[in-house]
């Protein structure tokens, strides 16, 4: 398989240095608005800070994947004698609750490292957190070229998906003699 | 479309339990902004001078500031104004936390209450949702731990909750309204808030604030952020490190408190330690402090580190406020940290103002020392230092004997307690508690200040003028050379020609003109400051700020469409700053009320000051007795005021 330079966007967190000002929430909205920093609204930030101050937790994290499904199971966590709620912690924009997603339409939210035309030097809360806990960084990877798949082949993939290759090659088979016929 | 602002308040009738979502006029925010200036507007328009602080129809209101909510490092305090049980003028208190852009996402920039609760109740405010809910459980509770059961109970960590402790429901006149590591403090707001039987308002909003041109007020932004990094590696240099620096003074990051603990007063405001800090206690505080504190916090979108989370030994965690770390400790003379990290635990939590509350607390040691109160006042009361300020403290936040007399403040107390006590109660003006400090020479800039300011407490109206001058030439044209905040090159002057002594020092210098200038420009920054929401730690009371006069027009015009410059913005905040002294006015404030201390200085120059008042009252358009000529408010746009006021006669028809 063919081998290709990627480029590895990270942003790490030293989540001891932060002190739960939320700056970065408010970047992060403010340059995704439409249009771009018309508006800020923490509740639509692709990144959040847990805060429970007297408990001594501030850890932000960044929106997910989106997930149409919840998982299998939940997790809870259990830190200085509190219980968090179910999943507290988890990055996925995700149908069991509203995190990560806007508040008016329930449309999934993302991290995108606040992709722009020129590109932005550093993602904007990366930029606005002066206690550097938000540290940016770009590597270049080798990877596997990935086999591009077209339409058809998707689609066809999700009936295998659904209802397994024996029953999608049956019902292939059956089409065609119908067609012979 | 609303820019900054959100265009709507919220009123709440507490007697009736009536809520309504009222759409504010938008011219307000051309006349007053926001904050303290449209605040002062809707209690001169409601609330007649003959109310008083208990009274129904004194209004408790809870404000954003203009610029809350926005990009804005630092703009997030949430102003609280009412009629003052101890000084019974309009007071202001503020305080930072997260409570204030809360409020504005949820779509309100004010919470006005009016009336009295038949019964404890606490106010859940959730976008379109508010309700008012029974409180009853919550009775007696502390006012951090209020906060932490309300979050528990409605299920959402995010909710942000300004609460009262004991302090404010039993209605002493040092109470505070608390929420996160902030404290609207000054002034008795949470005895107002007693008053009312609120114990609680609770806020949680996902809406959007609008920006009129958000990509302008980034660019601004950057340069400040740029500013804020590089002050932050680079303190200024020359200055004792609690001040060199952005925030309010870095007490929770510094150990060096040399200059606070040797320059202010111990006790009840009496005694200057000059060699307190020896090398002992900078080891037993260094070590006391990096225990106690397990982490430095911040406010909402300031990435300063003024606060702290105190996990200290057997104490439950709370958040610590800067400078209560010294307030307590001085007061009762304990030279050990142990004392201040419980004491202030349980203050916060009765929810007491950590400037008043321990000066009360010594001014009652001393009318004890002095035979004044008797053994049958202090039955039951501890021996040592430590022991006396905790159970001085329970009687004042549970008005139980003589805590009852303290309760209302050491003015009030003095009065009632008689025989004597007034000449203990040495360290109030206007009947408030000053800073507990006791200098030399007269100082004009700190007498002005002192005598005139609407805030009282001078905390909040000092800041962008050092403190004193630098003795060396070359030090102060080095500190001129980047000072890009003064209004105009001619203050640099004022700096250097400024002397620690001889002919153009303290008290002839600066001159009462200049000195007159440079309190307005210092007065002008925290109204500006008050109106929009930010943090006097990265404006008005930091030497050297990122923001000043120079970039608050940009950013004021680009969050909101309004078009400012300068002049037109000094001119809006002048127009609050007098409407606010008119409206004191009218509640009985005197020229003879404006005055410092007594012993602030030991060097006091009667004409002097006489001279200094009279020309600074004269410099801001008011008359020998300090009132707002027709004029003045005529130039303000403010003809009502002056028609008020001649109505009651403050201002005689046709004379100035």
């Amino acid at each position: 398989m063919a081998k290709i330079n990627k480029t590895i966007k990270t942003i790490t967190v030293d989540a001891d240095k932060c002190n739960g000002c939320r700056a970065c929430e408010i970047a992060c909205s403010s340059f995704h608005a439409e249009p771009k920093y018309s508006s800020v609204n923490p509740a639509r930030a692709r990144i959040h800070v847990i805060t429970d101050r007297l408990r001594g937790i501030w850890l932000p994290i960044f929106a997910g994947e989106y997930t149409p499904a919840e998982c299998m199971g939940r997790n809870k966590y259990i830190i200085n004698g509190k219980e968090y709620d179910e999943c507290y912690f988890c990055r996925a924009s995700c149908p069991s609750r509203d995190r990560f997603k806007e508040p008016d339409s329930g449309l999934p939210l993302k991290c995108d490292m606040c992709e722009d035309d020129p590109p932005l030097e550093e993602p904007l809360c990366v930029q606005v957190c002066l206690n550097d806990v938000l540290t940016y960084a770009e590597r270049e990877e080798e990877v596997d070229e990935d086999t591009v798949l077209d339409d058809a082949e998707i689609a066809l993939q999700s009936l295998i998906d659904e209802y397994g290759m024996d029953v999608l090659l049956d019902t292939v088979n059956r089409m065609l003699q119908k067609e012979v016929e | 479309m609303r820019y900054a602002e959100t265009g709507y308040n919220l009123e709440i009738d507490l007697s009736t339990g009536n809520i309504e979502r009222v759409e504010t006029d938008p011219r307000l925010m051309e006349l007053f902004l926001g904050g303290l200036g449209t605040n002062v507007k809707i209690h001169w328009d409601r609330v007649p001078p003959e109310t008083q602080a208990y009274d129904p129809e004194n209004l408790l209101i809870f404000s954003t500031g203009l610029l809350c909510g926005t990009p804005m490092h630092s703009a997030n305090r949430t102003l609280i104004s009412c009629i003052s049980p101890q000084t019974n003028l309009l007071a202001y208190p503020m305080m930072g936390g997260f409570w204030s852009p809360e409020l504005k996402h949820a779509g309100y920039d004010k919470v006005i209450f009016r009336g009295k609760s038949p019964k404890l109740v606490y106010i859940y405010i959730n976008n379109d949702k508010v309700e008012i809910r029974d409180a009853t459980h919550l009775k007696g509770k502390g006012a951090i731990e209020t906060q932490e059961i309300i979050r528990e109970e409605l299920g959402d960590l995010q909710i942000q909750v300004s609460a009262i402790g004991l302090g404010g429901e039993n209605r002493c006149a040092v109470a505070s309204i608390e929420q996160s590591r902030g404290s609207c403090s000054r002034g008795g707001a949470g005895a107002v808030m007693g008053d009312k039987n609120l114990k609680a308002v609770a806020v949680r909003g996902t809406k959007d604030i609008y920006m009129a041109d958000g990509v302008k007020f980034w660019e601004v932004m950057d340069e400040v952020r740029a500013f804020i990094r590089h002050r932050n590696e680079n303190p200024l240099p020359g200055i004792m490190p609690i001040l060199a620096g952005l925030g309010s003074p870095q007490s929770m990051l510094h150990i060096d408190e040399q200059w606070h603990t040797e320059s202010f007063a111990w006790g009840n405001a009496r005694v200057r330690r000059r060699n307190f800090w020896t090398k002992e206690i900078e080891k037993s505080w260094g070590e006391s402090q990096t225990e106690a504190i397990e982490r430095l916090i911040s406010c909402y979108n300031c990435t300063q580190q003024c606060g702290a989370l105190i996990s200290y030994r057997d104490v439950p965690n709370y958040l610590m406020k800067c400078f209560s770390k010294l307030t307590y400790g001085m007061a009762a003379y304990v030279d050990d940290l142990d004392f201040t990290w419980r004491i202030c635990k349980r203050a916060f939590e009765y929810g007491l103002d950590s400037f008043s509350t321990p000066q009360i607390l010594a001014f009652a040691v001393e009318l004890y020392e002095a035979g004044i109160l008797t053994d049958e006042d202090f039955k039951g009361c501890p021996t040592d230092k430590e022991g006396r300020f905790f159970w001085l403290l329970d009687r004042v936040a549970h008005r139980e004997g003589i805590g009852d007399l303290l309760a209302d403040g050491t003015y009030w107390a003095a009065k009632r307690i008689g025989k004597g006590a007034e000449q203990y109660d040495h360290n109030t003006t206007k009947k408030h508690e000053q800073m507990i400090i006791k200098l030399g020479m007269l100082d004009p800039l700190y007498y002005l200040m002192y005598s005139t300011n609407e805030k009282i407490s001078i905390t909040q109206m000092e800041g962008n003028w050092p403190q004193a001058p630098f003795p060396r030439m070359e030090d102060r044209e080095a500190f001129v050379e980047d000072w890009v905040q003064l209004p105009h090159e001619r203050f640099k002057k004022y700096f250097l020609d400024w002397e620690p002594r001889g002919e153009f020092s303290n008290p002839h210098y600066p001159t009462p003109e200049i000195a007159s200038e440079i309190v307005d420009w210092m007065e002008t920054l925290h109204n500006i400051d008050d109106a929009i929401g930010l943090c006097a730690g990265v404006g008005s009371f930091c030497l050297k700020p990122p923001y000043h006069i120079h970039n608050y027009p940009k950013l004021i015009s680009a969050a909101t469409g309004l078009d400012l410059d300068e002049d037109s913005l000094t001119h809006t905040v002048n127009r609050s700053r007098n409407l606010h002294r008119a409206y004191n006015i009218l509640r009985g404030l005197k020229r003879e009320d404006e005055k410092p201390p007594e012993d602030h200085w030991r060097r006091r120059f009667p004409e002097l000051e006489k001279e200094l008042l009279t020309t600074y009252y004269k410099f801001k358009g008011w008359n020998e007795e300090g009132v707002p000529t027709r004029e003045r408010l005529e130039g303000l746009d403010l003809p009502y005021v002056a028609d008020e006021l001649e109505k009651r006669g403050v201002l005689k028809n046709g004379q100035d």
